[in-house]
């Protein structure tokens, strides 16, 4: 017979080789991106050196760093004003596209009536759509806020229409057997139901609108990372081009980031998979 | 019967249900006569499409009668719902996943009005009762099917319901589990009093809970058969080994069988 302590010393082992697969995962998990990232600039640099292209075609990594670098209080200048109308379009679009999915939900008439409208509207591309509203709204904030806020409303409409919609059949049995009134069965089952649905359309829209604040500001616009762009461009500095991009995406994916941080907060517990 | 007779919990008299759809009309229930004495523990058994769901949804208000009427202590089955006098278990539990397993039983007092914050029993007792004390603040996606179960009992039986209506609340449980629960079932009914309804497919189930059973036939929905079930009201798991039980079994499966 096997003595006493055997498989205690068993588990032991076994619970040490898990914990240190464990950590092994986590670390690669933490520096496989790293390395990606560092072997992408690597060989744009290589390239770039290599087959001699010119600056005004491509810069090199380093000439996109060091504008980064000096030019650092120009661009937050610009960022800020995009930011700005990013996040005022992204409240506002949002906002009204949960107001107009609560009246759906309880008016089928209107969502039968308007639902058409508003896929017409979202049909029309977002090129399209900044020209006309810069001749409605002239040349300031405003009609960059209402791109955003028009890129971000169709996503959550129809997220939020579904979430609210997508009860469980048995708790709304549940429901109406306890004799709850329409606006408890909104308030302590289709709105917690529509969170996850809505946290996943708030994601994408994180993202687009300060995509949909930078094409409006392609037309018609001295400040923001939209006419940076433009600016750059037409000047040839392809480095500040590529550091005003930088820039950009950057605030993109801190703003995703805040959102998920959210969503972590308020859904805790397990929802269901949302496309 | 004699006049001291008391009035029956449940009283169908003459029940159809019928449902209209583009393709066809569905009998769900014909011609459905029963009652159902206060306290009374009653098996509905049938095969599936035999509408004893649909049955247990007339009593809970959930579904309409076509013809006939069915009456819920007294009154309408309407009545009896504004009333609170009903507690249902759905199949698979319908617990709110955003709320902790106290926070899912306390949630009749939150909605429709009617019972106080504060009546006995309270939440936590009522957790207690069906065995989960101590996991009072779990969500349930963190619970077994069977605890997410007993948390939608409690919740049902939030307020002292004077009838209890249950939709093969553990067809999704494993054997094992669902032989603990029908016992427990049994102890929860003779401490509350509760007249319970129970739909099962389950003939062991069915005869082993159950003072009468309701035998429907399918297509359409009607009674085979009320089976008294002759065995002493405080049982245990192995009285479904007793000659007795076999012979009730017996003749539950017989009746399936022919109908």
């Amino acid at each position: 017979m096997a003595d006493g302590t055997a498989p205690n010393a068993g588990v032991a082992a076994a619970e040490a080789a898990f914990r240190a697969a464990q950590q092994r995962k986590l670390w690669r998990r933490r520096l496989l991106p790293l390395a990606g990232v560092a072997a992408f600039l690597l060989s744009w640099a290589f390239l770039v050196e290599v087959l001699q292209v010119p600056p005004f075609v491509a810069p090199s990594p380093t000439a996109v760093i060091a504008t980064l670098i000096a030019k650092f209080d120009m661009l937050m200048r610009n960022l800020a004003v995009t930011a700005m109308e990013a996040l005022a379009g992204f409240a506002l679009g949002n906002l009204a596209a949960i107001a107009i999915a609560t009246v759906f939900v309880h008016k089928k008439s209107a969502e039968e009536a308007f639902f058409p409208v508003v896929v017409l509207i979202n049909t029309v591309p977002v090129v399209a759509k900044a020209p006309i509203l810069v001749l409605l709204l002239g040349n300031g904030m405003e009609p960059k806020i209402a791109i955003a806020a028009l890129i971000c409303f169709f996503p959550t409409l129809v997220n939020m229409v579904r979430g609210l919609e997508s009860v469980n059949p048995q708790a709304m049995e549940l429901m109406r057997v306890l004799s709850a009134s329409p606006r408890e069965i909104f308030f302590k089952l289709r709105v917690q139901n529509s969170l996850p649905y809505l946290f996943s359309a708030l994601k994408i829209a994180a993202s687009t609108a300060v995509i949909g604040a930078i094409v409006g500001e392609w037309i018609g616009s001295t400040v923001g990372i939209g006419a940076l762009i433009i600016q750059a461009t037409y000047n040839f500095d392809t480095a500040l081009l590529y550091a005003t991009v930088v820039v950009g995406s950057c605030f993109s994916v801190l703003f995703f980031f805040a959102i998920s941080l959210l969503e972590r907060m308020v859904v805790r517990w397990q929802a269901p998979v949302v496309a | 019967m004699n006049a001291q007779t008391i009035a029956p919990a449940v009283a169908c008299r003459a029940l159809s249900v019928r449902f209209v759809t583009e393709r066809r009309t569905v009998t769900a229930l014909e011609n459905v006569s029963f009652d159902i004495p206060k306290g009374a523990f009653l098996s509905l058994l049938g095969p599936s499409g035999c509408g004893k769901s649909t049955l247990l949804r007339v009593v809970a208000d959930l579904v309409n009668a076509s013809e006939g009427a069915c009456d819920v202590l007294g009154g309408t089955p309407e009545q009896a719902r504004r009333e609170r006098k009903l507690g249902f278990v759905f199949q698979d539990a319908a617990l709110l996943p955003w709320r902790t397993a106290i926070q899912n039983v306390e949630l009749p007092l939150e909605v429709g009005g009617g019972i106080k914050r504060g009546s006995s029993p309270t939440p936590r007792e009522l957790l207690r009762l069906v065995g989960l004390e101590g996991w009072e603040n779990s969500f349930p996606h963190e619970l077994s099917g069977g605890m997410r179960q007993r948390v939608s009992i409690a919740r049902a039986l939030l307020g002292s319901p004077q009838i209890l209506l249950m939709d093969e609340p553990f067809g999704a449980l494993d054997e094992i589990t669902r032989d603990r629960l029908n016992e427990e079932l049994l102890r929860i009914w003779q401490e509350t009093k509760t007249t319970i309804l129970f739909v099962t497919h389950s003939i062991y189930e069915a005869a082993f809970l159950g003072q009468k059973v309701l035998v429907l036939a399918a297509n359409p929905g009607r009674v085979r058969e009320m089976v008294d079930i002759d065995l002493p009201a405080t049982r245990d798991l192995a009285i479904r080994d007793s000659a007795e039980f076999v012979r009730i079994a017996a003749h539950l499966r017989a009746l399936l069988g022919s109908c």
